[in-house]
């Protein structure tokens, strides 16, 4: 008995001093706490694709030059978060405490993004969300500031709101809109509920507010009503895989208003998924590639010939986030959180593939433009653009 | 009217899909007094079985109906053969736990395999009519006649057949029945056979009328199905069907009175009402006749 505890014992030690000794590499380390599985695969593999992608230029360029004069290699440590709120939490905490990671990219999602975030705020450690919209993310709800170490890549939905509330107003001529997202998935919820509130005070009516839970495939019930308030337009701020099922049983109920979406709405899967169903909708979106600066046209040029297909906002996003951090390690000059922290929150502006982010002080969210894309053609067509 | 009249075709389409699945996990309940948690997952890999066949093989409705309760009844054979058989006389406790094991087995084989969600072809073309403001498409009235049809056939097959007779014996007495000649394996794999080919069939209809499926989707509509049961009176087939029908027409008349929002909090209340006045279900008896 003491013997096998003996010899348990070495083992242990074996294996720690061993997992010691290899995680005292020289390089950079970035962490990835993203959607590899679960309900949102597609942006878990754009967001891998991309940052693989930008992390191989920086390490074959030599590196991040930091101020020791010596350039130092980027390793990325991708970890999935299965889009589960649980798993993204602890999936941060193993990449802070455990792998040691400079700074974190991700999670997308802002289920995710939220318990991610106040990790990575109480261990004090860099995180950029590349995708996640809700105001919650970068903010502090129970002291009401913004987060030190939390930031993000993209446009949030208070603006967005106001985006799509204008645009179905104006540019549609729309008056009466119906809503129906899943209550239980922060960033739907919040964009909502905001788009009502935007909505109607720019003189637009809701005349359907319905929900659904997360892993429902039947809305017919609620499509019924939706079809009885005879909307002109149907806001749909959920994932693109709910909106190829709401989209086909609202047209075989006969509904024939036109679908607006959120940034959600983003992957290319929902073309493949819906199909003739989708056909027509509009969704707001924080990139397009047809009006694409050239970094951005370079960008895509990569992106394709690399992996077969042209990237979607979740990549360009985070190949921007990855800018940013590896920007903000050039100017700390050091493999240190706390100094990349500062050198981040420095930052005024910058220019990524989605445009230009302009930061405020004390504020981890960016003003940046949105678009507007038609799904039409089986392919995302540029409608418009909206400034902050 | 016309408002109601589509809420109640809405009702009877959930209800009848419901209560296909519901029936896997009455009749393995009935017969060896286990919740089998792997049927949700057997649900949702038969239409993965459907996608894969209609990807190789554009066929007929009918045809792949068959082919894909085929290959089901012998997946949930074979997961009764393997993980089940073995524990049958170990405690209760470590039968449910390895099911819920095979159910993740199965879900997360699916997930490695295909983690994208996937577009069901069209299996047929819906034709849709209109009439006095309610829609009504080819493909509800399918829905609804298939699995109609199997459950009057499966009525009948356990209470006019020997086999349906040793399945009701078995369920009474797995002492005394095998002294009597019953061949206790062989009809309980017959049970886990006819119950998957259900479930099967569920998942060939549920992907027609649902067509992008991915790895997760067993997780919630299993539970549904479960609970359908439970309202129903596990382990009797009437009350599994009862208990769908109920269940489908209190999800979708909710949203039709309340706001949405409400609807699973008012489905899972009935629930616990139903179970306290009715602690064995609608249909269940302590002890009597079960399958």
């Amino acid at each position: 008995m003491t013997n096998t505890l003996r010899f348990l014992a070495l083992l242990l030690a074996a294996l720690v001093t061993a997992g010691c000794g290899s995680q005292k590499s020289d390089a950079v380390k970035v962490g990835m706490n993203i959607e590899m599985t679960g309900d949102i695969p597609a942006v878990g593999a754009s967001s891998k694709n991309a940052a693989e992608m930008f992390f191989e230029k920086v390490n074959a360029a030599g590196g991040i030059p930091l101020a020791e004069g010596k350039q130092k290699k980027v390793e990325l440590v991708v970890r999935d978060n299965g889009a589960k709120a649980d798993q993204a939490a602890s999936v941060a905490q193993q990449l802070i405490s455990s792998q040691d990671v400079v700074a974190m990219v991700g999670p997308n999602s802002s289920a995710c993004a939220i318990p991610a975030g106040e990790i990575a705020e109480a261990l004090k450690c860099v995180m950029i969300s590349p995708w996640s919209t809700n105001p919650k993310t970068t903010m502090d709800t129970t002291a009401n500031v913004p987060k030190r170490y939390v930031f993000r890549g993209c446009f949030t939905d208070p603006f967005q709101a106001i985006v799509l509330a204008k645009f179905v107003l104006n540019n549609l001529g729309a008056k009466k809109a119906a809503i129906l997202y899943d209550v239980s998935s922060e960033a739907p919820l919040g964009q909502a509920t905001l788009f009502k509130d935007t909505f109607t005070a720019n003189g637009g009516e809701i005349v359907a507010f319905e929900t659904f839970t997360t892993g429902d495939k039947d809305f017919s019930a609620q499509l019924t009503n939706i079809r009885a308030a005879n909307p002109d337009v149907i806001f749909l701020p959920t994932y693109y895989n709910d909106v190829p099922l709401i989209a086909q049983q609202a047209r075989r109920l006969g509904i024939t208003a036109t679908f607006v979406g959120s940034d959600a709405w983003s992957s290319p899967e929902i073309i493949k998924l819906g199909g003739a169903d989708v056909e027509g909708s509009y969704f707001c979106n924080h990139f397009s590639t047809q009006i694409a600066t050239d970094e951005a046209k370079q960008f895509v040029a990569d992106y394709t010939a690399k992996y077969g297909q042209a990237p979607d906002d979740v990549a360009a996003l985070t190949y921007d986030a990855c800018g940013l951090i590896t920007e903000a390690l050039k100017e700390g000059g050091k493999n240190d959180r706390e100094a990349l922290r500062e050198a981040l929150a420095k930052i005024r502006e910058y220019k990524g593939v989605t445009g230009t982010f302009r930061f405020e002080p004390g504020s981890g969210d960016p003003l940046k433009s949105a678009v507007v894309l038609q799904i039409k053609d089986g392919a995302f067509q540029w409608v418009t653009n909206a400034q902050p | 009217m016309d408002y109601f009249a589509q809420q109640a075709i809405n009702a009877v389409q959930l209800g009848s899909i419901y209560a296909l699945i519901a029936l896997g996990y009455s009749m393995v309940y009935g017969v060896l007094v286990m919740i089998n948690f792997a049927h949700g997952d057997v649900f949702m890999v038969s239409s993965f079985f459907c996608f894969l066949l209609l990807l190789v093989l554009p066929v007929p409705f009918v045809v792949a109906l068959i082919i894909v309760m085929l290959a089901t009844a012998i997946l949930g054979v074979a997961i009764e053969r393997l993980a089940y058989r073995p524990l049958r006389n170990a405690p209760r406790v470590s039968a449910i736990i390895t099911a819920l094991g095979c159910g993740l087995v199965i879900q997360n084989t699916t997930l490695s395999l295909s983690p994208y969600s996937q577009r069901m072809p069209e299996l047929f073309k819906p034709v849709t009519w209109q009439f006095a403001g309610v829609t009504l498409s080819s493909l509800q009235i399918l829905i609804i006649g298939v699995s109609v049809g199997l459950m009057i056939a499966l009525d009948f097959f356990i209470r006019k057949t020997r086999y349906g007779m040793a399945m009701r014996a078995i369920a009474q007495d797995r002492i005394s029945v095998p002294l009597m000649g019953v061949p206790v394996n062989q009809i309980i794999a017959m049970t886990f056979a006819i119950g998957a080919a259900l479930g099967g069939a569920a998942g060939v209809l549920y992907a027609s009328a649902y067509p992008v499926i991915s790895a997760t989707m067993g997780v919630l509509v299993g539970w549904k199905a479960f609970v359908a049961a439970v309202i129903g009176g596990i382990g009797n087939v009437r009350g599994a069907v009862l208990g769908a029908y109920v269940l489908g027409a209190v999800e979708v008349f909710t949203v039709t009175v309340l706001p949405s929002t409400y609807r699973d909090l008012v489905v899972y209340s009935l629930l616990l009402v139903i179970l306290i006045f009715k602690p064995y279900g609608l249909l269940g008896r302590p002890a009597v006749q079960k399958v």
